[in-house]
């Protein structure tokens, strides 16, 4: 199920550039299997639905979603809530309301509320702007069959917290997590060269998904690895909640431009004939 | 020079003869459209089609995107977002509208070297030439002013980088930079500025694109073989050439098609590839991302910017004797631009009599090289100012000056072309010989 598969900084340096660990540290970040992944992956509204779950009980206590409107919960290609689940969800929100001057309950045409703590970023396109993967060669063909690589970090993030490698001091501030790239590391854990010898850095996110965080009413598994991997899907549809209209509408054009094509290609071909002394 | 014998416009009834004594619109449009066309095109000379439908496609796609975006700093993001998630069809149109701008590029830069390679560029198309140059410098204009507008962090940074450039001029820079600006740094009255010429290039570019057809309607199109079309009676022209319509226009929409095919992958498939991940991060002027890469057409021209530091010898010579005026910044900024003007300047740096590359035997690898030399300036691009890059960078800035300057120049003296075909006709049934053994009537009269 899950590869593994070790994405390097070094191979993340793309044609698009994305060298962003200056700093020399490199990230770890798991090639999950996600089910949205190449031309013909959909979205599972199982895994949304659990996803958001996640979401709505943990996340959301410091992160917000403010590009999200709640009404598209209950959209095609998305978790799919029922009319009458999602209208009751958007209640459990309080909304400032200039109108009224006062604050009242989310109806399903407000979005999510912003992130409740200051310096927890807004998760609505965490799963685009921190895309992973550039293979191979750095020229990022592989997106093709394997997505961005957002959820693939979201989710590495998640389960990437392990206990501070030995060269680190017991007091360093932030989380050791070996899937963060952008974080601090202590002097004590890079070589001469100032180049990290840990894998990731130290965020200052506590770890927020330990493995039974939730109860699944499907009674689906809640190890840590599933939780984390529903949320991260969960959070790939709120960055691209039209990803299986965009690949229906992609392979729709695909398919009738190739027949097109040749259609093209015969007549061209046949113009053509009398000029290049060829029978057609 | 006089035209390309070949039939013109007949108006034959009296709603025609009508119109046509007060506007020969219908007379222009089939002269155009029927335009005797070197029947020996080889598929290099598909691209002028493929960058009319772009632009075609990049002002339908940008006119609808432009009614649901906000060009102001607190909006701008969020309204892109709101294109992506609540109107009707508005990921694909911008997505579309994404992805077609690499297309662009990908055919003009194509459309480009197959110019250099065939010597499109050489008396009498050098006013096509100029002027397709112009078209290239403005589309890079829009595609920059465009990446600015979605408000993301790449946007900002990108813009504060290059706009920063035209500060490095000395005397007037900084006048320049704010007047680009219309203040102090990147902010809404940039936004707005961006947002209102990019509106505005593209058509300027279309006027431009009806000069440049007009002008090598004018000198006829280049071939493959850089041989002219006869001239001297109709019965020669029509051996040499077809008609626009329906021959490269069919051959045209295949190639066209094919392209689609690929491009639709890429927009169904992974519209985000040639993007850069940062700029889902909405704008932060007090954040700077670790890495500022621009776009991956401009790749190529951001290294040769950034290979010329205070530490190249030119850079000191120049220092040097211009006082300190020429510094390490304005000289990369001459360089980057200098990199698009050698490359204008080329009908008069190249002394070959031969058009065609096809018949320079020596040319050849110097032109393989100067693809090659393209493809790597734009892999350093995207790497960081450091070595081993910066020291490759430079010499693949080198060649890039050295081909236009010094081999352009001296390979007409010093090679020896081969033969080349007498005519475009000669050339062609080399390929389609006439059947041997039986000749084929195409009408048949028993039928």
């Amino acid at each position: 199920m899950i590869k593994k598969t070790l994405i390097s900084a070094v191979v993340a340096m793309g044609l698009t550039g994305s060298a962003a660990y200056a700093a020399g540290a490199e990230a770890h970040v798991e090639n999950y299997d996600f089910s949205f992944e190449g031309p013909f992956g959909a979205f599972d509204t199982n895994q949304l639905q659990r996803g958001l779950q996640v979401y709505t009980e943990i996340c959301s206590a410091c992160h917000g979603l403010k590009f999200v409107p709640i009404r598209t919960l209950s959209d095609e290609g998305g978790p799919q809530l029922p009319e009458d689940q999602m209208r009751a969800y958007a209640e459990q929100f309080e909304v400032f309301d200039a109108d009224l001057d006062d604050f009242r309950p989310a109806t399903p045409v407000d979005h999510f509320p912003m992130s409740g703590l200051e310096t927890a970023p807004d998760l609505s396109l965490m799963a685009k702007k921190r895309a992973g993967f550039h293979g191979p060669y750095g020229l990022g063909i592989n997106q093709f069959f394997k997505g961005m690589g957002g959820p693939e970090y979201i989710a590495s993030l998640m389960t990437g917290y392990e206990e501070n490698p030995e060269c680190a001091p017991e007091d360093f501030s932030g989380y050791y997590n070996k899937a963060f790239p952008n974080g601090g590391i202590p002097d004590s854990c890079k070589d001469e060269n100032g180049k990290a010898t840990v894998e990731g850095s130290w965020i200052s996110m506590a770890p927020p998904l330990y493995g039974d965080d939730v109860e699944y009413a499907d009674g689906h598994d809640a190890s840590l690895a599933n939780v984390s991997m529903d949320v991260s899907a969960f959070l790939m549809w709120t960055a691209e909640p039209k990803l299986m209209a965009r690949k229906q509408a992609g392979f729709a054009g695909v398919v009738f431009l190739t027949l097109l094509s040749v259609l093209l290609y015969l007549s061209n071909k046949r113009l053509w004939a009398p000029i290049k002394n060829k029978e057609d | 020079m006089a035209g390309i014998p070949h039939d013109h416009y007949e108006p034959k009834t009296g709603g025609e003869k009508w119109l046509h004594g007060r506007l020969p619109i219908v007379g222009l449009m089939y002269d155009t459209i029927m335009a005797p066309t070197p029947k020996n095109l080889n598929w290099m000379w598909i691209w002028g089609i493929v960058l009319t439908f772009c632009l075609v496609l990049q002002i339908i796609t940008g006119i609808v995107l432009a009614m649901h975006y906000t060009p102001h700093v607190d909006d701008a993001f969020a309204s892109v977002e709101h294109i992506m998630r609540n109107v009707n069809g508005g990921y694909m149109l911008r997505y579309m509208h994404m992805n077609g701008a690499s297309l662009f590029f990908i055919a003009v830069y194509a459309h480009i070297f197959r110019g250099l390679y065939y010597g499109s560029y050489k008396a009498p198309r050098e006013v096509t030439w100029i002027i397709g140059m112009l078209i290239y410098l403005l589309m890079m204009g829009t595609a920059f002013m465009g990446y600015v507008l979605p408000w993301g962090q790449m946007s900002f940074w990108g813009a504060t980088v290059i706009t920063g450039l035209f500060g490095a001029i000395p005397f007037i820079g900084d006048s320049l930079q704010t007047l680009l600006l219309g203040g102090p740094a990147v902010d809404n009255a940039t936004l707005n500025r961006f947002f209102s010429l990019h509106y505005l290039f593209p058509f300027i570019i279309a006027g431009l694109v009806i000069v440049h057809i007009w002008a090598f309607h004018t000198t006829g199109n280049n071939n493959p073989t850089g041989v002219e079309v006869r001239r001297t009676s109709k019965d020669e022209a029509d051996k040499d050439t077809l008609p626009f319509w329906p021959y490269f226009v069919m051959k045209d929409l295949f190639a066209l098609a094919v392209i689609l095919v690929v491009f639709f992958a890429i927009v169904g498939f992974m519209p985000n590839y040639l993007g850069h991940p940062d700029n889902y991060i909405e704008a932060d002027p007090l954040v700077t991302p670790a890495h500022i890469v621009p776009e991956w057409y401009f790749l190529p021209f951001y290294a040769i910017l950034r290979a010329f530091t205070s530490e190249v010898w030119v850079v000191q010579i120049a220092s040097f004797v211009t006082g300190g005026i020429i510094d390490a910044k304005f000289f990369g900024v001459l360089a980057m631009f200098g990199a698009i003007a050698v490359m204008a300047l080329v009908p008069w740096l190249d002394t070959s009599t031969v058009r065609s590359g096809r018949y320079r035997p020596m040319f050849k690898w110097w032109f393989a090289l100067l693809v090659a030399d393209f493809f790597a300036l734009m892999w350093l691009g995207a790497m960081p100012a450091e070595e081993p890059y910066a020291t490759l960078s430079l010499i693949a800035s080198a060649y890039w000056f050295g081909y236009f300057l010094v081999i352009m120049p001296l390979l007409g003296v010093i090679e020896k072309p081969m033969a080349q075909p007498e005519t475009i006709e000669a050339d062609f049934s080399k390929n389609y010989a006439p059947k041997t053994g039986g000749t084929k009537t195409l009408v048949n009269p028993a039928e």
